[in-house]
């Protein structure tokens, strides 16, 4: 098998007393979707925040790439190719899908060839392109992203993560809050990801959706790894059951 | 009755939705047909085709707007400007004064330029205060603006020695009165920050990065704008914006007041509002707002001219400003799909 993109070993993170995370390992590999599961509290947010640098690992390594990484923000996280897509998906309502897609990096071109102008042709033109490649239709990009449906928005955040040239993608949650038609669209989201050789990490309350598209689970208990189980060799009462501690 | 599908699709009613887009427009295009029948069967003239009315209306709109055209940058990203009024007279009394100095020792022409130098020194100063209040302390907008609004009103009082201040000065003079190629002096300075500010808000970074800002601050944080340093730019551009209305308040009447600004502060906000920007953030255009200080200038000089009693004129804006805002929800829902809980 090949290096791993992302590999985190004997992960701790404290806050005072509290040991949110306790010792977690784990490998992933370019291509490969790994479901993280677990109860409220188990830890999934402290561990997914500790590897895209909202925090910082008390003790323990993460390698990206080869690579041993601490990131000191989210923002040197996504530069180094680890995105977060939150539920919230932070985008800007009002603005269409190209300015989302390029929001913060515009590209600039000369309007009468004198005064510097957003270049919102070429945002359209490469935002379209992008979102295509997620196999997703959009009726128009010229309207506000408000316009669009719960899986076409996490469409929008998926394609800006993959313009920039993401390689390993966290979502916390995105099938909540969704409709059921919505859930699948999100569900073939990841599968176009992994087909795209993109590295997916999603934390999820749905054993259905974890089911229908992890290759992997892992899953977290009081802050430590209390199992992790290949997709196809488990079933879902044994991960519950390696949820609430009864295995 | 709900207005969105299951997922958010938007309804299809073009035709509505479109003239629920351009209704400003409709609405100053029906004033000034109204004034124009009017004025046909009560005086037997034209009130659209008359240099005089429309040199008038263009001067009326151009006060108002000034202090509008930051105040929309300002409510785009879901802030608010109240000082915006008190900023004016301040420019206004400042530069009256800094002419009476420097006009004998520097001449008529570097009098004035000191004069600008100094109002737009005077008024960065509540700008770039009402800036870091919002931005870095965190003080929301309408309270931190509406301190300025007081400081602002008693520094334009104080620099004024409790009076109005007059000045007479030929460049200045003409600046205020004089016109180039039959167009109003004032209007041509104010065409001028319309061109500029329409082309930074619709084609700039800095204005993506505003409307951005007001659609979801936290997308524009993660996004890596600097959202502070942007936010304390708004006022310090809405001071300027400001500035300048008070320089051209004092070279129309020769006299710098501290109350300059006073009346205008709500028709500033009401330009904006009727020309479809959000209070919540956003939303909004310079155009938008240009078309909605027409109409409140249409609506005051068509209502004096027709022989109304003017106060007339504050029930009119009042009921304008209201059915815009109306106008605007319902073309929110047509457009977008917006989903509510009602």
């Amino acid at each position: 098998m090949s290096e791993p993109v992302l590999s985190v070993r004997n992960l701790t993170k404290r806050f005072g007393g509290v040991h949110a995370l306790e010792g977690v390992d784990f490998d992933l590999h370019a291509g490969e979707v790994l479901a993280l599961a677990g109860d409220n509290g188990a830890g999934k947010s402290t561990l997914i925040k500790t590897i895209c640098g909202v925090h910082q690992a008390n003790e323990g390594e993460i390698r990206f790439r080869g690579q041993a990484v601490s990131f000191a923000n989210p923002r040197a996280a996504r530069e180094a190719g680890i995105e977060t897509i939150y539920q919230d998906l932070a985008l800007a309502d009002n603005l269409d899908v190209g300015a989302n897609v390029f929001l913060g990096r515009e590209p600039m071109t000369r309007r009468w060839g004198l005064f510097p102008a957003l270049d919102r042709a070429r945002m359209a033109r490469e935002a379209k392109r992008v979102i295509e490649t997620l196999d997703i239709a959009l009726p128009r990009l010229d309207r506000p992203v408000r316009a669009l449906s719960g899986g076409q928005r996490q469409a929008v955040a998926i394609g800006r993560a993959i313009f920039w040239n993401a390689e390993v993608l966290i979502m916390d949650e995105p099938t909540a809050a969704l409709g059921v038609p919505e859930q699948r669209k999100v569900v073939a989201l990841i599968r176009g990801l992994k087909a795209a050789n993109k590295a997916v990490i999603f934390i999820s309350h749905n054993l259905a959706d974890i089911f229908a598209v992890a290759d992997r689970i892992l899953v977290l208990r009081r802050g430590r790894k209390a199992g992790e189980r290949l997709t196809a060799e488990t079933n879902g009462d044994e991960v519950v059951k390696l949820m609430v501690g009864s295995a | 009755m709900s207005v969105t599908t299951e997922i958010g699709e938007p309804v299809s009613r073009p035709l509505l939705a479109a003239l629920a887009g351009a209704w400003a427009w409709i609405f100053l295009v029906f004033l000034l047909g109204f004034f124009e029948i009017w004025a046909r069967l009560a005086y037997h003239a034209s009130f659209v085709l008359n240099g005089f009315n429309l040199q008038s209306i263009a001067v009326f709109t151009a006060q108002p707007f000034l202090l509008a055209v930051g105040q929309t940058f300002v409510i785009i990203a879901g802030g608010i400007d109240l000082s915006v009024g008190f900023t004016m007279g301040l420019a206004a009394v400042i530069l009256a004064q800094a002419v009476r100095l420097a006009d004998p020792l520097l001449g008529p022409w570097l009098g004035v330029l000191a004069g600008f130098l100094a109002a737009l020194v005077a008024v960065a100063i509540p700008g770039l205060i009402n800036g870091l209040l919002v931005s870095r302390l965190k003080v929301p907008p309408f309270i931190g603006t509406l301190g300025m609004y007081g400081v602002a009103e008693g520094a334009g009082y104080l620099a004024a020695g409790g009076t109005t201040v007059p000045v007479s000065n030929p460049v200045l003079f003409w600046l205020g009165n004089g016109t180039l190629f039959g167009v109003p002096a004032p209007v041509v300075v104010t065409l001028v920050v319309l061109a500029v500010l329409h082309y930074v808000l619709s084609q700039t970074r800095y204005g993506q990065y505003t409307y951005a800002i007001g659609g979801n601050r936290q997308a524009a944080v993660r996004a890596g704008i600097d959202v502070r340093r942007h936010t304390e730019l708004l006022y310090l551009l809405s001071a300027f914006c400001a500035g300048i209305g008070g320089c051209i308040y004092t070279a129309r009447f020769s006299a710098g007041a501290a109350q300059a600004g006073e009346p205008l502060l709500l028709d500033s906000i009401a330009a904006v509002v009727i020309g479809g920007a959000s209070l919540f953030g956003g939303s909004g255009t310079i155009i938008g707002t240009l078309i909605g200080a027409l109409i409140i200038a249409v609506i005051q000089y068509g209502l004096v001219f027709i022989d109304v009693a003017p106060f007339w004129q504050f029930i009119a804006v009042g009921i304008v400003i209201v059915v815009s805002v109306l106008v605007d929800q319902s073309r929110l829902a047509l457009t977008s799909g917006v989903r509510t809980d009602e």
